[in-house]
């Protein structure tokens, strides 16, 4: 590489304040629903109101009679091949998914008529007037049930409900396990959640009658994934579509999936050459969006009399919903739960299995965490049932049980390898910054008060930043291990670097720029970032499973020092310096130990525009385009501590302190880092005390509102400390870790422990997510019941 | 449009008078009729609170309130507050704490806290978060948001 060491990093590492921020505090970001467009037609959906029901006729003459409506479409008027979630996997089987329901539907919320009208309100009075005859069928609700044999089928040509079964083992787990001194164990039921973006799903689709090309701008986390698909479905070349995620508000996975809203109306679109729109609602958005996680798992672990782990076993059932969401698989999140429920820990015998099982109910997708919130919390509260067996504060029983440094690289009984990451280190840090042995003597005088306060641990790992070589989703066909970074100096100066990834809040218009001023030696506030734009790049997934910093970082980490060694070359001519002698900052380029310096702007004008500055052979070409491919991926990891304490009467939990230790590597921006970190323990916290997807044994779905699906507020999370380890990565360029998700990770198991800790004393163990103060209070009354 | 009544409304200082069906919803007024695309709608059922706009100087859901019931009201939006070359100090302190992160419920957030920091003492965070409760984000989880108005009040 050109120029010397001699300058260090400034952006990287500083608490650097968003690019995006302006536009947004004022009114002036540019949402999906933001976008104005003249003589759009907006789509109504009627949807399904039966979980299981075959359609027997759909009439649709009075709604397409009504004044202002455009058109009423069916699944009879569209000629759209289903799309089908692949698999490479054994035991898998992918189902149709139609963008309006053919023949069957199958959960509550899925689309059967679309009415286009010229408002939405003309649309959604139309909705009322379309007449769908229904016959019921059974529905299919417990996934135990729908695993058996004699259960109704959701999909005929599948043969079966369970959709994917996998298995993992390591060891005789089950020998182990009979030989171990000491079990422990139980029935785990972590329940169904939803992302619940603050923004709704929506998206506008633009046809261009002159040039035949499409234009979809869609609240999706994955657009080059869908340009991609569509291209396909539609069987037009790639660059005759274009997929724009612009400014999107919020996604957690639920909107890292393919839609059938979104292929409806690009093909409606296309139909009519004209624009066609759908801006969902909150009744749209929890009936329809991906839903997450909904396992059961029966779960052991054998340790010796030291209290080190023998062996672990697991079964678990994945309720998966309807269908087989696309690009994910519904193995996703199940398999997920089995690959990490080993955790940060050695575990020398292990045999995980689990099913994928449909049901009538939105289908399931990623969501934050995918699979390891889940994992982590069956694992955490079996090492915290062991520890209080065998009398070991649960501290020091990790302490004995987690990967050690010179254990690294470990490989998991699943495949997975810890590369190298920083397990102990974060427990004791959080230990400490909580003050955790005072924290036991504080307990110790509360107990004896009758107040019921605990304070719960969690330590976990997860595999972030995955590269080419592990598929984001088991078996999967589609490479999500790789990212594009295009940047390119152009002829005033400015820089411009684009991606294939999609920020919704992450701040990567900020963090990226941030890598690229201190690798190209640019000024931060002249580099644009592109992203959300299946046109920025040729190749492009999006933002999810926490890749963005570490692939994108390193894309232009790569990029920028080949523009950089490209204009110190064009620098070095200019100045009559040897390249060694040159180095760049804040967007000039100069020679060191001297004032002879030009700006980016000067040396853009000579290479491009300067006619006879340079001789043609040195005229160099400033723009790069760098793929980067982290292969593996790398390990993250954090110890979470929560302190809590129970109200007797109400069965209120409050939560009086909240640390979290954490390495996600080299920091690029620690206020970021923060705000994810934040944001991932509020979610969790919801997901351990208040949010649960209910459908009744219809299939019909009890949570459809705020009022009754219940998020937290700003009463309801904690003050968060957090601790950042900063050790980087030895396998990713630039020493970067994902850090998008683990707040939601570590939370719920927490928050379990916390829970079991402080209920302790009436004899309750935590064997449910999410303990709502109803769950509380019967555990509390069941206990009392048992103990009297 | 149907039955269509002409409404006055003063929208962060300008006045205008539209045609607009009595059904049309206040949010839906700011956003399509004036082209105000700032305040967001989140739920439509009164929970989440993005659409949260000022009329007459108290916050208020814009998404439970037909655009005829606002005639002759004075409406402020979070594009009245301030300008991305000049933002408001409760802006700047949102952005100094990184009090947004997707920016899709900060709009409503904005308005919520202007009138928190007009109307009331905001002596503890208790107090604070309890001010915040109408208001969900998903994001962030508050605590940056309630570092930026207690800096604010703080200021007062």
């Amino acid at each position: 590489m050109s120029g010397g060491a001699f300058l260090r990093p400034k952006h990287i590492g500083a608490r650097v304040k968003r690019v995006e921020d302006p536009r947004l505090l004022t009114g002036q970001g540019q949402f999906t629903d933001d976008r104005i467009v003249p003589g759009a037609l907006h789509v109504a959906f009627r949807r399904s109101d039966h979980a299981h029901a075959r359609i027997a006729g759909i009439g649709t003459a009075a709604a397409a009679s009504l004044p202002g409506v455009a058109a009423v479409y069916t699944a009879a008027d569209l000629e759209v091949a289903p799309v089908r979630a692949t698999s490479r996997m054994r035991n898998y089987h992918a189902t149709a998914i139609h963008p309006l329901a053919r023949d069957t539907v199958r959960y509550v919320g899925e689309p059967v008529v679309a009415v286009l009208a010229e408002n939405r309100y003309i649309a959604e009075d139309a909705l009322e007037l379309v007449e769908i005859a229904y016959e019921p069928l059974a529905p299919v609700t417990d996934p135990e049930g729908a695993a058996r044999g004699d259960a109704p089928l959701l999909h005929e040509e599948a043969g079966t409900n369970v959709l994917a079964q996998r298995e993992f083992s390591q060891g005789d787990a089950e020998v182990e396990m009979a030989a171990a001194p000491v079990r422990v164990g139980g029935r785990f039921r972590f329940y169904r959640k939803t992302p619940l973006a603050i923004e709704n799903r929506a998206c506008l689709a633009e046809w261009d009658r002159g040039r035949r090309s499409l234009t979809l701008t869609t609240t999706t986390q994955v657009p080059g994934i869908i340009r991609d698909l569509l291209a396909d479905l539609l069987d037009m070349p790639g660059h005759g579509i274009r997929v724009v995620a612009p400014d999107v508000g919020g996604g957690f996975g639920g909107k890292a999936s393919l839609y059938p809203e979104e292929v409806l109306i690009a093909v409606l679109a296309r139909k009519l050459g004209r624009a066609v729109r759908w801006t969902g609602d909150r009744l749209e958005d929890l009936t329809s969006t991906s839903q997450g996680f909904d396992e059961i798992v029966d779960a052991e672990l054998g340790l010796d009399a030291e209290g080190r782990i023998l062996a672990l076993t697991a079964e678990v059932v994945g309720d998966v919903g309807a269908y087989s969401i696309y690009p994910w698989t519904a193995a996703l999140e199940p398999v997920q739960v089995i690959s990490f429920l080993p955790g940060p820990y050695r575990v020398p015998a292990y045999r995980g299995h689990v099913r994928a099982v449909a049901t009538n109910k939105a289908p399931t997708g990623p969501y934050r965490g995918v699979g390891r919130p889940v994992s982590t919390f069956v694992m955490e509260r079996l090492v915290d049932m062991a520890a209080r067996r065998l009398g070991v504060d649960p501290a020091e029983l990790r302490r004995r049980n987690l990967v050690r440094e010179d254990e690294f690289p470990y490989r998991v009984a699943s495949g997975i390898v810890w590369d190298s990451s920083a397990f102990g280190e974060t427990l004791d840090s959080a230990c400490t910054a909580i003050g955790y042995d005072t924290l036991r003597e504080e307990q110790a005088k509360a107990r004896i008060a009758g107040r019921l306060y605990g304070i719960g641990i969690a330590t976990y790992a997860e595999l972030t930043g995955i590269g080419s070589r592990i598929s984001a989703a088991p078996g999967m066909p589609i490479n999500t291990g790789t990212e594009t970074a295009s940047i390119r100096l152009d002829s005033t100066g400015a820089v411009t670097a684009s991606f294939g990834v999609a920020s919704h809040g992450q701040g990567l218009e900020t963090t990226l720029a941030q890598v690229i001023a201190d690798e190209l030696g640019a000024r931060l506030d002249g580099i644009l970032i592109v992203q959300g734009d299946s046109a920025a790049v040729a190749h492009g997934t999006g933002t999810y499973a926490s890749r963005s910093a570490v692939l994108a970082g390193g894309a232009a980490t790569q990029a920028s020092r080949l523009l950089k060694e490209r204009i110190v070359r064009a620098a070095s001519y200019l100045l009559e310096a040897a390249v060694e002698d040159i180095d760049a900052a804040d967007g000039r380029v100069f020679v060191s130990g001297t004032d002879r310096s030009l700006s980016f702007r000067e040396v853009a004008k000579a290479v491009y525009s300067e006619m006879g500055r340079l001789p043609p052979e040195v005229r160099e070409e400033l723009e790069v385009a760098k793929i980067y491919d982290p292969v593996f991926g790398t390990t993250s990891s954090a110890t979470h501590i929560a302190v809590l304490e129970v109200d007797p009467k109400t069965y209120k939990v409050t939560i009086r302190r909240y640390v979290v230790a954490e390495d996600c590597g080299r920091v690029i921006n620690p206020m970021i880092v923060d705000g994810q970190v934040h944001g991932g323990v509020a979610q969790g916290i919801g997901a351990a005390l208040c949010e649960e997807v209910v459908y009744d044994d219809m299939g019909q779905l009890l949570t459809a509102s705020l009022a009754d699906y219940v998020i937290p507020a700003a009463g309801g999370v904690p003050s968060i400390e957090t601790i950042h380890l900063d050790t980087e990565s030895p396998s990713t360029l630039g020493g970067f870790r994902g850090m998008g998700e683990g707040g939601t990770i570590g939370a719920p198991a927490a928050i379990a422990n916390a829970l079991a800790d402080a209920l302790a004393p009436p004899g309750v163990e935590i064997f449910e997510l999410p303990m709502t103060p109803e769950r509380l209070f019967r555990a509390i009354e069941t206990a009392k019941a048992k103990g009297a | 449009m149907s039955n269509p009544r002409v409404i006055s409304t003063v929208v962060n200082g300008v006045q205008y008078e539209r045609p607009v069906e009595p059904r049309l919803l206040l949010s839906d007024f700011l956003r399509q009729t004036l082209g105000l695309t700032g305040t967001h709608v989140g739920c439509e059922h009164g929970v989440c609170g993005a659409c949260t706009v000022l009329i007459d100087g108290h916050s208020a859901r814009a998404c439970l309130f037909f655009a005829v019931q606002a005639d002759g009201s004075r409406i402020e939006t979070v594009e009245g507050l301030g300008d991305v070359d000049n933002l408001s100090p409760l802006q700047e302190a949102f952005r100094e704490h990184h009090a947004l992160q997707c920016g899709f419920c900060t709009p409503g957030m904005l308005m919520t806290c202007v009138d928190l920091l007009r109307k009331y003492p905001l002596a503890s965070d208790a107090e604070i978060r309890d001010g915040l409760s109408g208001n969900l984000c998903r994001c962030t989880g508050y605590d940056h948001i309630v570092r930026a108005v207690r800096a604010m009040a703080a200021k007062r």
